[in-house]
């Protein structure tokens, strides 16, 4: 991609026609993929006759080249960058992006609608298009054509957007964390402190991850809310399972001196 | 692992009452279960996945079963799709 700015385009547009043509065959022949001309300057006549001929592609932009060259670059980015398809409900709480992942028919679904009807939003249900932005973070998307659906098993499918308004959906949200939802399993050992962080890796991504099992009086989205202001704490340095260690070995020291 | 693939046969393409059809059928089987397009994979459990493939008449996709049954899961749902969703 060639971008002619000011000076360039004063360039071309000084030469004399007749001594033009020998650059511009030579000009051409690199392999070019497009030409803008910025500050929505136009090309001179016998460029744009080259460019024809060469079949390639002339635009004008009315940005300056700085700007033009960032907004492409941040174009090129997302329109490059590395992406794939997830089983799983995507959703913000409390501004955190959460990735609610597990086998079918585990609840996530019915999570997802217990969290919109306490007020956070929807952006996927059960499949999510996740793209990778600067190789470090992770976005969510929704495809158009189940945006705004959740399939409820006994219900079938509802429109959350209608039912709860504007606010209750989102198109994409940047992923913090991911949560597995599995049937609880006796033989497993869950996490019990919250001391260790766990995470996976996603489009070579590493993703905060937990586990969270699933029973019958355990409040699921209850916990998924705890989890996601449990995060933000974490985010902003505060570790309440850390603080927690801290103080109780504070006072075991102490008690012992004693 | 076992796939194998089918082509979509009724006019108005895999809408919500074919996809819950395939779905249904699916969560008979124990294993797990996924269709792909284009190199978009999705778990066949899913409508709302399924649904999102938007597959139209006469688009080709794969069916891949993993676990047990998945020899039994891929014959059934692949016969399913070429009989345009009608179970049998």
């Amino acid at each position: 991609m060639q971008v002619f700015g000011q000076g360039e385009h004063a360039y071309v547009s000084s030469i004399d026609p007749e001594k033009l043509t020998e650059p511009l065959e030579r000009y051409f022949n690199y392999p070019i993929a497009g030409i803008v001309f910025t500050h929505e300057n136009h090309p001179p006549e016998q460029f744009l006759r080259y460019a024809v001929e060469n079949r390639t592609p002339v635009f004008v932009s009315a940005l300056r080249t700085s700007k033009f060259i960032n907004v492409f670059t941040d174009f090129l980015d997302a329109a490059l960058a590395p992406q794939t398809l997830l089983h799983g409900t995507l959703v913000e709480v409390s501004g955190v992006g959460i990735l609610i992942q597990g086998k079918s028919g585990v609840g996530k679904s019915e999570t997802a609608l217990e969290l919109v009807q306490r007020g956070h939003r929807l952006v996927a249900d059960d499949a999510v298009r996740i793209v990778c932005r600067d190789g470090s973070r992770l976005y969510g998307f929704v495809s158009q054509t189940i945006e705004h659906h959740l399939e409820i098993r006994g219900l079938g499918i509802i429109n959350i957007s209608d039912l709860f308004g504007a606010g209750a959906v989102r198109a994409s949200k940047r992923i913090d964390l991911i949560i597995h939802l599995e049937d609880w399993d006796d033989k497993k050992e869950y996490d019990r402190l919250g001391l260790e962080d766990h995470t996976e890796e996603i489009l070579g991504v590493e993703i905060a991850v937990m586990t969270i099992p699933v029973r019958p009086g355990r409040n699921v989205p209850v916990l998924i809310e705890t989890a996601a202001k449990n995060f933000n704490l974490k985010s902003r340095g505060h570790n309440a399972a850390k603080k927690f260690q801290e103080r109780l070995a504070r006072m075991i020291r102490d008690a012992a001196e004693n | 692992m076992i796939s194998k693939s089918a082509t979509i046969k009724n006019e108005a393409g895999v809408h919500a009452r074919p996809a819950a059809v395939f779905v249904k059928a699916a969560s008979r089987f124990p294993c797990e279960i996924f269709v792909e397009k284009n190199g978009q994979r999705i778990n066949g459990k899913s409508i709302m996945g399924l649904m999102m493939l938007a597959l139209t008449r006469d688009t080709r996709i794969m069916v891949i079963a993993e676990g047990e049954r998945e020899e039994e899961a891929v014959q059934t749902l692949c016969a399913l799709v070429e009989n345009s969703f009608v179970e049998s």
